[in-house]
């Protein structure tokens, strides 16, 4: 809630700042069109925008996982990490109340530490010591060391002279002491605003662990193999669908009878998410390779019949009729005509199918596989190795982006034409 | 036998729910060679589903074409024809476009590069050839048609609506160049327009087409394409007989619009 708080207002404080201190030309054509509110064609994004809302990301990122990256008066309030100390009152059979103090020494997790030296103190209640990790609590037995024991009726009534019982709570200047149910002091060192590394690791942690497993690997392969399995998977996916898909549109696209054949089974197809086809993949194919291409094809398959069809059927009849009338035979047309004009539509579903065989890969992967992007981040999440599931997502995202802009280059390179006609 | 016949065509399309539109009824006509004929007419006359039937994109219900000879059945690279726009193949440039015809007949490059260089010449996009033609604007685009048509040497030339889309200006300077191809090739024109004015200055012979059913209304023999060739065309509409001509062509469309709207009212208020 606080975190999606500061964004908004940073969202809103970084949009006025920019507004007053960074003047638009005027002059812009697009400056000047934007008088016409609604006008969409208008809207530009505005790139400082996008360079401080992905700052704005990192530095929420940082700021509240006590990243090194963002400057310390940025930082969350962290967890308490140091030595913490309350007293308790304990009464006991026959004497009058005493009061002690325990001190609890407070430890990153995953540092050695030992319990603080205390001096035992006067009185039949003796000074406590114990150590608790941050993030975690912990069951402090402060009857153990004291001269009346559970047996002659030691019982804590106050923490801090704040009076407690069994179920109750005090908060201290250090955090939550706590009493269970049978009377034991439980304490629970304050939290802070900070995520745990095992939930939300660091940026830099994060990046650690990229340089690392790209040094080193994961999982008995390197990253590259992981990631280059997961594409190899895609590309051999959609190239099957592509060589079968792509010739069965243009037949749906130029017979009746192929139309009325493969229409019902296309249309009924289409809206099956590749998803749901995994099990049955799984049964019939393995977890294999051969099970994960089978199902990159037919998620493939029906996108690219699909957009070879429209793109067939897109053909502008003036086109064919001027082909004709100049001389062209059927083959002819075919090959100069209705395959190029088709090109941009398959092109579009090309990069559509793309992207859906890279998030069907994924989850496949996520189900059964020994290598892959997918199997990476599911694995590391069985060991709460939040940093590489969240390595692996980065990489992921990275990889689809790039799949899509390389197809975008492609089609400018390709079909230039596309929208021209 | 050399020229266009024809002879006693008849259109009859069937609709969906049972009726049918009678698109031609009974047109013949004879074209010599070399003759350019424009015809007009207001929508629904017919004017387009002639021209397709001529250039084999359609079966007639009945009558048929003779072309120096010959039956006409289907498309054929002896009826080129030109589309008001959007018929150029925007994935080749300008000069792959124009020599699109002759590669299809397997003609080579050296065969049919000259013919090309010079069309292209002619039509005056010599300096355009290696451009894509979505770069060209839209009077440019119809010369790169009317090259395309021409490169093939067809002995009909079928226009349908060729200017139409182009501005007053650029359709003026297109009428020329028309004018001008028509006299150097000596090819027969059929051209279809929806301007009573281009249809005199283009039309050697000029048709008037009634519609429902799609018939030929008048023909006009005029003089003005021959003046018109090789020089200024604003000359020749000051032409006394053109102003004449051209109020009494225009009011006749205007009364068959009118009988139309009349007949459709009536129809509705009934």
């Amino acid at each position: 809630m606080i975190v999606f708080a500061l964004y908004i207002a940073i969202f809103v404080v970084s949009w006025l700042l920019v507004k007053l201190l960074v003047h638009r030309a005027l002059n812009d054509f697009t400056a000047r069109k934007t008088v016409t509110f609604g006008d969409e064609s208008a809207v530009r994004p505005s790139r400082i925008a996008s360079v401080v809302s992905i700052l704005t990301i990192f530095l929420l990122w940082g700021a509240f996982t006590g990243s090194t990256w963002v400057p310390k008066f940025l930082h969350a309030p962290g967890p308490f990490v140091g030595d913490a100390s309350f007293t308790y009152t304990a009464e006991a059979e026959g004497v009058a109340p005493d009061d002690a103090t325990v001190t609890v020494r407070v430890f990153p997790v995953g540092e050695e530490t030992e319990d603080p030296q205390v001096d035992p103190g006067e009185g039949w209640a003796k000074n406590d010591a114990a150590s608790v990790g941050a993030w975690r609590s912990g069951l402090v037995r402060v009857d153990k060391n004291d001269e009346y024991g559970r047996d002659q009726g030691h019982t804590i009534v106050a923490v801090n002279g704040t009076p407690i019982a069994p179920g109750g709570e005090v908060m201290t200047d250090y955090g939550r002491v706590g009493m269970s149910p049978k009377g034991t002091l439980n304490f629970e060192p304050a939290k802070g605003w900070q995520m745990e590394p095992i939930w939300l690791p660091a940026p830099e942690a994060v990046l650690a662990r990229l340089v690392e497993i790209s040094r080193d690997g994961y999982r008995d392969s390197t990253l590259w193999e992981h990631l280059g399995w997961s594409l190899f998977r895609v590309i051999a996916g959609f190239f099957f669908g592509a060589l079968i898909g792509i010739p069965l549109g243009y037949a749906m696209g130029l017979s009746d009878w192929f139309r009325g054949w493969f229409d019902p089974i296309v249309e009924f197809m289409r809206p099956v998410p590749p998803l749901a086809l995994i099990p049955l993949v799984i049964i019939w194919a393995g977890i294999g390779e051969t099970g994960k291409i089978i199902l990159l094809f037919l998620a493939a398959l029906w996108i690219m019949a699909i957009a070879a069809r429209s793109g067939v059927s897109g053909v502008k009849i003036s086109k064919v009729h001027a082909a004709y009338s100049l001389g062209a035979s059927k083959v002819q047309i075919l090959r100069h005509v209705i395959i190029p004009n088709s090109l941009p539509d398959i092109f579009t579903g090309a990069r559509v199918a793309m992207g859906v065989c890279w998030g069907t890969v994924v989850a496949a992967e996520l189900v059964a596989a020994e290598k892959g992007a997918g199997m990476m981040i599911m694995v590391a999440s069985k060991f709460q190795l939040t940093d590489i599931v969240i390595m692996g997502i980065i990489l992921i995202g990275v990889i689809g982006f790039g799949i899509d802009m390389l197809m975008r280059l492609a089609e400018r390179k390709l079909v230039p034409w596309k929208g021209r006609g | 036998m050399s020229g266009l016949s024809i002879q006693n065509l008849s259109m009859r399309f069937d609709l969906p729910n049972g009726g049918s539109v009678q698109a031609l009824k009974d047109v013949s006509l004879d074209l010599a060679q070399g003759e350019l004929l424009s015809v007009l007419g207001p929508s629904g006359c017919g004017k387009t589903t002639l021209l397709n039937i001529v250039a084999g994109f359609l079966a007639p219900t009945e009558g048929k074409i003779i072309l120096n000879g010959h039956e006409v059945r289907g498309p054929a690279a002896e009826r080129g024809m030109v589309f008001q726009q959007g018929a150029l193949f925007e994935w080749m440039n300008v000069r792959d476009n124009v020599s699109f015809g002759p590669r299809m007949a397997g003609q080579r490059e050296r065969d049919y590069g000259a013919t090309v260089d010079h069309l292209l010449e002619v039509v005056g996009l010599r300096d355009f050839k290696e451009k894509a033609v979505y770069e060209l604007s839209g009077g440019m685009q119809q010369r790169v048609a009317l090259a395309r048509c021409l490169a093939n040497d067809p002995d009909v030339i079928l226009m349908d609506e060729p200017l139409g889309a182009l501005d007053a200006l650029t359709r003026e300077k297109m009428q020329s160049l028309v004018l001008k191809l028509w006299k150097e090739t000596g090819k027969t024109i059929i051209l279809i327009t929806h301007s009573v004015e281009e249809a005199l200055l283009l039309g050697e012979r000029l048709l008037v087409m009634a519609p429902r059913p799609g018939r030929i209304h008048r023909e006009y023999r005029l003089p003005f394409a021959d003046l018109g060739a090789g020089q200024d065309l604003r000359a020749v509409k000051k032409h006394p007989d053109f102003a004449t001509t051209r109020e009494e062509i225009l009011g006749m469309i205007w009364d068959m619009e009118e009988e139309i709207m009349g007949r459709s009212e009536a129809a509705g208020g009934a």
